[in-house]
């Protein structure tokens, strides 16, 4: 099949980027989007241009490295799928798709379609954790977890970390992701001596990043790669609220 | 070189007790003035620095990724194997030690077996308290599975995700150390040179990959955690980014690499697509509780699986291995599969595939039981391929996973270079010719959370260091070495990518030195790679520049490293005059075709000594001697 690309192309974080149009004549249906632009690049390259720089490392929907806008959806159309695991069936002989980064001030793009988003590791670092110093911990079973409670939070701890439910926000707001640590941390007994610091270091440093307010719009929840709810933000708010107040 | 594994005498269980009393100290107050470098921030590497940061160190932390969450353990998907014995049926750390051993097949020290095996609780404890959300039974207490042929259940899992629970668990307690200040971490960085000073690693020199800026970073002592080096292959599980420079660049400073030709193949992968296909996707073992593998029995026989008649297939693994049926280990599967599609009776497209068939079990158990089991494998199969295993058979073959080769290290995790220390994957210490399933992520914690942290100590309280600074000229040296290299690269201008040449390369290796080797596919491998890896540097190009992001370049750099490797491999294969484990040469089999170990002749871990560009290296062998375990030949039949 043939497919038209339309592709982010910009040289560094200081010059002004602009589309360009690429051909691929020979896609195989069962290519990832990543394999396609491999293809793309391997041309390219041998044309002497730059090859289109794109973020990726597992190529299985792990890892949380991948990820770009395809016709405006972040990780494309296909629900719960990263761009590494979206195959070219999903798409329609002689189809132009629009393959743009992540957009969003707290991600400043650094190279075509590669951005920076550091400030997700900063809101980890803000309290994103459970202190416990290496050789400190007592026997795994002292601590009972009702199974309820282990799987509530492995459901928020799946978050990869990609950034998707940033990009899709109208504020970019880091909501889902901040909100996803602080469930997952939250709903374990282990977690609850730091439960409202945590909630308070987070959300402040998330603010002091360039992220936007949410203001329930659910467009996250509606592309994250690992399913991760809404409810996660609800979690976030009302344990902020709790520490505020006290 | 003398390769002194340093492992205490005396009863086995109390070795690591001993060693750790016989450790020197630093003073505490005195930590923060001593900096280390950890390269690398995966299991081994996270768990690393963030303890080493917690003493009190001053610790750098390197990472090519973006962010150290990124690592390739996220990838993993099984579990962790630990000794802890809650269900009462048999475990015990001794257990885990035998199992290990045998697992690999007897070529690796015993008293590190042992003593991962005896760490194994600790890191359970470590990770529960940091909040892994591990699998509970309803009482609230921890789940386990088996896995990997162990009779007894010791996998600690969260759901297919427990790579990244744990690597998670390794990043959170880094950031802390981060924000504390204790750990300064260099994300889109990668080491490009090792830096030896009278004899000592005294530093790095890096690669910043945003900027292209190259830079010298000094410390007292260097641990490299950077993973294996399955991408030699081209095609893998491992991530794109995985590769061997780091510890291929030590290795020409001196670092003695161990059994390089030990790597392991999975058997249950989803096969080769296409010639644009980039990477394997692995699918977790235990389908093969359910599936039936098998194949058509006549040659060149194309028609649908459902067309096939029951008396028309061949389940081969069944007929061979009667007792333990689709359940033999891995390296027996794997090489299995390999041999029916040799003859023309692979299935798929390529050919290249054998059938992993539910409809057995979906007969026996109904489909829901199926989809309990296996329902996100399933759909993720669905996903890459389109078909639906449900009701077509799903193809599967193998793939290179891990590698069980690395540096060689003492029993301190430290290589032939005094203050450079090895852990996780990319060193060779526990896992011998082959690795059991659930056993990585248990080295790569043990090592970084409860070994290094004190071996590391222990040396920088014994060791008298140099004052220098990073104007010493062998900072320079190694600067200027890796400037040249960056220009030499850019400037070939050729006519092939580097994943032409990658590409190559890997199915050179796959073919002679993968699942089957023989003396003569080894020799023919070395000239091979020779003649692609001299085309290489007159005929690849690598687009853009040197002072800005360029993956072109990045990649061409760590396929040069491949290429020497690569012939490394086939150099150890070919010494190795015995099959174990992984490493299967087709000359040394028994009768009805399985492994046969030479105890007698090579029950030694081989170390290879870098010798200079032309100069063939230097093979020096650690004799592995058996107290508290008679090796025995494996049998599945």
């Amino acid at each position: 099949m043939k497919l038209i690309l339309h592709v982010w192309r910009q040289k560094n974080p200081a010059e002004t980027g602009r589309m360009v149009r690429y051909e691929a004549n020979d896609v195989n249906p069962d290519m990832s989007s990543l394999e396609l632009l491999d293809v793309v690049n391997e041309e390219l390259t041998l044309k002497g241009e730059e090859p289109i720089a794109f973020e990726h490392d597992c190529r299985e929907g792990i890892c949380g490295s991948c990820g770009f806008m395809i016709n405006g959806i972040a990780h494309g159309p296909q629900a719960a799928t990263t761009v590494c695991q979206l195959s070219m069936r999903h798409f329609k002989d002689g189809e132009e798709l629009y393959i743009e980064p992540w957009r969003a001030k707290a991600f400043p793009i650094i190279k075509d379609l590669v951005v920076d988003r550091s400030a997700f590791d900063r809101i980890i670092e803000a309290g994103g954790y459970i202190s416990v110093p290496t050789g400190s911990a007592p026997d795994g079973n002292v601590i009972l977890v009702p199974k309820d409670a282990s799987d509530r939070a492995m459901d928020a701890a799946a978050c990869i970390g990609c950034g998707a439910c940033v990009a899709a926000c109208p504020n970019a707001s880091a909501a889902l992701f901040t909100g996803a640590k602080i469930a997952h941390l939250g709903l374990l007994p282990q977690g609850q001596p730091e439960r409202r610091q945590r909630a308070l270091s987070m959300v402040r440093q998330f603010n002091t990043e360039q992220f936007g307010s949410c203001t329930n719009i659910g467009e996250c929840e509606a592309v994250c790669p690992k399913e991760i709810k809404l409810e996660v933000i609800a979690r976030m708010n009302r344990d902020f609220i709790h520490a505020s107040l006290g | 070189m003398l390769l002194d594994s340093r492992a205490p005498s005396g009863p086995i269980e109390k070795l690591w007790d001993q060693a750790r009393f016989e450790m020197k100290l630093v003073n505490p107050a005195n930590k923060r003035k001593h900096t280390i470098i950890v390269v690398g921030s995966g299991l081994a590497g996270a768990s690393a620095a963030a303890t080493l940061g917690e003493l009190g160190y001053n610790v750098k932390c390197f990472c090519f990724q973006d962010s150290p969450r990124r690592a390739h353990s996220i990838a993993a998907q099984g579990g962790i194997n630990a000794a802890k014995n809650y269900h009462g049926d048999g475990d015990s750390v001794f257990r885990l030690f035998y199992d290990t051993l045998k697992g690999g097949d007897f070529r690796s020290r015993e008293p590190n077996v042992y003593r991962l095996a005896q760490i194994s609780v600790d890191i359970i404890d470590q990770c529960v308290a940091q909040g892994v959300p591990f699998a509970r039974e309803y009482g609230g207490t921890l789940a386990n599975r088996s896995f990997g042929g162990a009779q007894v259940s010791r996998t600690f899992y969260a759901r297919g995700q427990t790579g990244q629970q744990l690597l998670l668990g390794a990043y959170q307690a880094l950031e802390r150390q981060v924000d504390s200040g204790r750990v300064k971490m260099f994300p889109r960085t990668e080491m490009l040179d090792l830096v030896v000073v009278d004899g000592q690693a005294r530093g790095i020199v890096t690669r910043n990959l945003v900027t292209g800026r190259i830079e010298s970073h000094l410390a007292d002592a260097v641990v490299l955690a950077t993973g294996g080096y399955g991408n030699v292959y081209f095609l893998s599980t491992n991530a794109k980014g995985s590769n061997c420079t780091a510890i291929w660049r030590a290795y020409k400073h001196g670092a003695a690499f161990a059994n390089p030709c030990f790597t392991q193949i999975h058997p249950t992968c989803i096969p080769v697509s296409g010639d644009y296909q980039s990477k394997l996707t692995l699918m977790s073992e235990s389908l093969r509780n359910d599936g039936r593998i098998w194949v058509p029995k006549k040659a060149g026989d194309k028609r649908p699986p459902n067309q096939i008649p029951e008396d028309e297939r061949d389940y081969y693994l069944e007929r061979r291995y009667p007792s333990f049926g689709n359940l033999v280990p891995r390296d027996v599967a794997s090489r299995n599969a390999k041999a029916v599609c040799d003859e023309g009776r692979g299935v798929g497209e390529t050919g290249l595939g054998v059938y992993l068939d539910f409809s057995d079990a979906i007969r026996q158990f109904g489909v829901e039981v199926i989809r309990e089991r296996y329902g996100n494998l399933f759909e993720m199969y669905q996903r890459i391929t389109d078909e639906d295993p449900y009701k077509v058979p799903m193809r599967i073959y193998p793939a290179i996973h891990y590698a069980m080769g690395g540096l060689w290290v003492d029993y301190y995790l430290m290589s032939t270079i005094p203050g450079l220390f090895v852990t996780g994957e990319a060193n060779f210490s526990d896992h011998g010719a082959n690795r059991l399933g659930a056993s990585a992520l248990m080295q790569g914690l043990s090592d970084g959370y409860f070994i290094l942290p004190y071996t590391v100590g222990d040396y920088i309280a014994r060791t008298k260091l140099e004052k220098i600074d990073e104007r010493h000229p062998e900072f320079a040296r190694a600067q200027a070495g890796v400037a040249e290299l960056t220009a030499r690269l850019l400037a070939i201008q050729g006519h092939r990518t580097v994943d032409w040449f990658h590409r190559r390369l890997g199915k050179i290796i796959w073919d002679d030195c993968g699942m089957l080797r023989t003396a003569q596919s080894l020799k023919s491998a070395i000239g091979q790679i020779r003649e692609l890896r001299e085309e290489y540097w007159k005929d690849v190009k690598v687009a853009g520049s040197a002072d800005d992001l360029n993956q072109s370049l990045e990649k061409a750099g760590r396929v040069a490293d491949f290429f020497e490797l690569g012939e490394l491999m086939c150099l150890d294969a070919l010494d190795r005059n015995e099959s174990c484990g992984a490493h299967f040469r087709e000359e040394y089999q028994t009768a009805d075709g399985e492994a046969q170990r030479n105890d007698e002749q090579f029950s030694y871990v081989a170390a290879w000594e870098y010798k200079g560009p032309d100069q063939a290296p230097v093979l020096h062998k650690e004799p592995l001697t058996f107290e508290y375990i008679h090796p025995s030949q494996r049998s599945y039949k």
